[in-house]
């Protein structure tokens, strides 16, 4: 099996406080994997470990085969591995569709390109994908707008886009209306099978992720804690008394 | 989108009246040839402070290097008045656009109120080194060779000028905005972090659009110090106190990250301050310093920006859904 992401001993501690605790974790390519643990466990952490967005105190991140734990955030999307934010970003005072077109992958930004419009192939495909994730009849508004649900649909959206290999997800169903989450996973089931998009999600919710991956990392103050198929992992004493721990 | 046919109209009439200015209001060249020269301002500041939202307060700089340039090639140089402005304005805009690229890759990493605060001593430290430096005319500042035509001509020639760099400036920003680096521009503007996660290369496209501002500034330099027939280092070239600080003024009174905002609020502004200096005597200053505080508390979004808001339609923005089709 390849695994596309590789993460061994990885360490990042803010001051005292040791977020992220010589986390070990691998994702072959083409699956979705999930990441579970109460809130503050460093799930977020992680991912921005991964990412590039702060430095790791230690360990090795491995990305498509090459190491990529000194690179920064723009050369690892570019490598294509992206991420979705938690707290959800996309370019506010920008249209929805204005939003996706330069969500292009950058490989298609040369100098020439770049003062030139977009492509009227680049402005299906954007259509294309807002009608994915429902936000077709939304295509001219601007995105700052949109609802908090609508803006993670739009991330989601931009992230398809620019055709990563790799897709993390912070919570990719957090503030989605309840009876949207169902449509939401079957999408990200899509995502991965049709786009062949490797995902590795995090989730709050046990219930959503058992639904989803097919592989559950579970973190507890910064460790960790358990791993295995979505049954094992929910089973397994740990994991509850994180939980319940947590509340 | 198309626009209206009344606005080609309007601003077919405006050219129209534009051009023949020094046959309708002689009197008024060298003010309105100024006016041209503030909407080149207010525009060069609003490609960074509205459209890329970084507010720079040392874009005077740009202005003044060019100026500086374009004189010295023309004491120097031992061209022809016409040949020695125009290869003198050329190389100052190159220059000043290749200081923005050099300063850009260290001031630019700067975020916020950082990066406006990093660029405020530019002018500042410009205008001393100027004065400083004989081979310049130090503090006395340089004087420009002499214009070689017929009396008035000066007048018209650099009227038209004036009128030529701002007409060549708006539908170069406006075909910029169109295109995909304006909308990197808005990007950063928006949301910075977000566009270096999708992996734009937002260095360079932030150091390219200094450049561009630069670029049109120091071309403007060169005109506007044989326009104005002195040179001074803190009072014309790097003047960071008026010229400095209009730019900034001019682009959010007309309403910033707009195309047509800088030029409405250059208008506005340039006819006002003209007014005050000429009824308000002694008062100008104050009256002119009470309109900047008028301007930053009741016009935060600008004329345009205001106008936008109450009319989104107008201005081709969706607010509901039921509009589809491109
Ligand atoms: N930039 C930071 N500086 C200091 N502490 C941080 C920072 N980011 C996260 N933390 C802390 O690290 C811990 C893990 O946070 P986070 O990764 O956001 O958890 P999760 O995403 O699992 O809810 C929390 O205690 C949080 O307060
Ligand atoms: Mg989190």
């Amino acid at each position: 099996m390849t695994f596309i992401l590789q993460l061994e001993r990885v360490r990042k501690a803010f001051g005292g406080l040791i977020a992220n605790k010589d986390v070990t974790l691998r994702v072959p390519a083409g699956k979705i994997f999930g990441l579970i643990g109460p809130n503050g466990s460093g799930k977020t952490t992680l991912f921005n470990s991964i990412v590039g967005h702060h430095p790791i105190d230690g360990g090795s991140i491995r990305f498509d085969g090459r190491e990529i734990s000194r690179l920064r955030v723009p050369e690892i999307a570019r490598l294509g591995l992206l991420r979705t934010f938690q707290q959800t970003r996309i370019y506010g005072g920008m249209t929805c569709l204005q939003n996706m077109v330069i969500s292009v992958p950058t490989s298609e930004l040369g100098w020439r390109s770049m003062f030139s419009r977009s492509p009227p192939e680049d402005l299906r495909r954007a259509e294309d994908l807002l009608d994915f994730v429902g936000l077709g009849p939304k295509r001219h508004l601007r995105a700052g707008d949109l609802s908090f649900g609508q803006q993670k649909l739009l991330e989601l959206a931009m992230a398809l886009m620019s055709r990563p290999k790799m897709l993390l997800l912070d919570e990719p169903t957090a503030g989605i209306n309840p009876t949207l989450i169902n449509g939401l996973l079957d999408r990200l089931r899509r995502v991965n099978q049709q786009l062949a998009i490797t995902l590795l999600v995090i989730e709050h919710n046990m219930g959503v992720i058992m639904n989803l991956a097919e592989y559950v990392y579970c973190l507890a103050h910064g460790e960790l804690l358990a791993e295995g198929n979505p049954e094992q992992v929910q089973k397994d004493p740990k994991v509850l008394d994180a939980y319940l721990g947590a509340r | 989108m198309k626009a209206p046919p009344f606005r080609h109209m309007a601003v077919a009439a405006v050219l129209a009246l534009a051009l023949l200015v020094p046959v309708l209001a002689p009197a008024y060249r060298s003010q309105l040839a100024l006016l041209w020269v503030m909407i080149v301002f207010a525009l060069t500041w609003d490609l960074l402070g509205g459209q890329m939202g970084y507010n720079s307060f040392g874009n005077v700089l740009f202005f003044g290097v060019g100026m500086y340039a374009c004189v010295i090639i023309q004491r120097d140089a031992g061209l022809g008045y016409f040949t020695g402005l125009f290869l003198g304005s050329g190389a100052g805009a190159l220059l000043a656009a290749a200081l923005a690229a050099l300063l850009g890759s260290g001031i630019l990493g700067l975020r916020g109120h950082y990066f406006a605060i990093g660029t405020l001593g530019l002018g500042i430290a410009a205008g001393e080194l100027a004065s400083g430096w004989q081979f310049v005319g130090g503090g006395g500042g340089m004087v420009p060779p002499l214009f070689p035509g017929e009396v008035g001509g000066r007048e018209t020639f650099f009227y038209y000028l004036s009128f030529a760099l701002a007409a060549v400036t708006l539908p170069f920003l406006r075909w910029l905005y169109a295109s995909r680096f304006g909308l990197v521009l808005n990007a950063i503007r928006d949301d910075e972090d977000k566009a270096e996660a999708m992996g734009l290369r937002t260095t360079r496209y932030k150091t390219t659009a200094w450049c561009i501002s630069a670029f049109f500034l120091g071309l403007t330099g060169g005109a506007v110090g044989n326009l104005l027939g002195f040179v001074d280092p803190r009072e014309v070239a790097f003047a960071g106190s008026t010229f400095g600080v209009w730019m900034v003024l001019m682009a959010i009174l007309g309403g910033k990250g707009t195309l047509w905002g800088p030029v409405i609020g250059a208008a506005v502004f340039h006819l006002t301050k003209e007014l005050f200096w000429t009824y308000l005597l002694g008062w100008q200053r104050v009256a002119l310093g009470l309109l900047i505080v008028v301007i930053v508390v009741f016009f935060p979004v600008g004329i345009l920006g205001w106008a936008r808001e109450r009319w989104p339609e107008r201005f081709g923005h969706r607010i509901d859904e039921a509009e589809a089709g491109p």
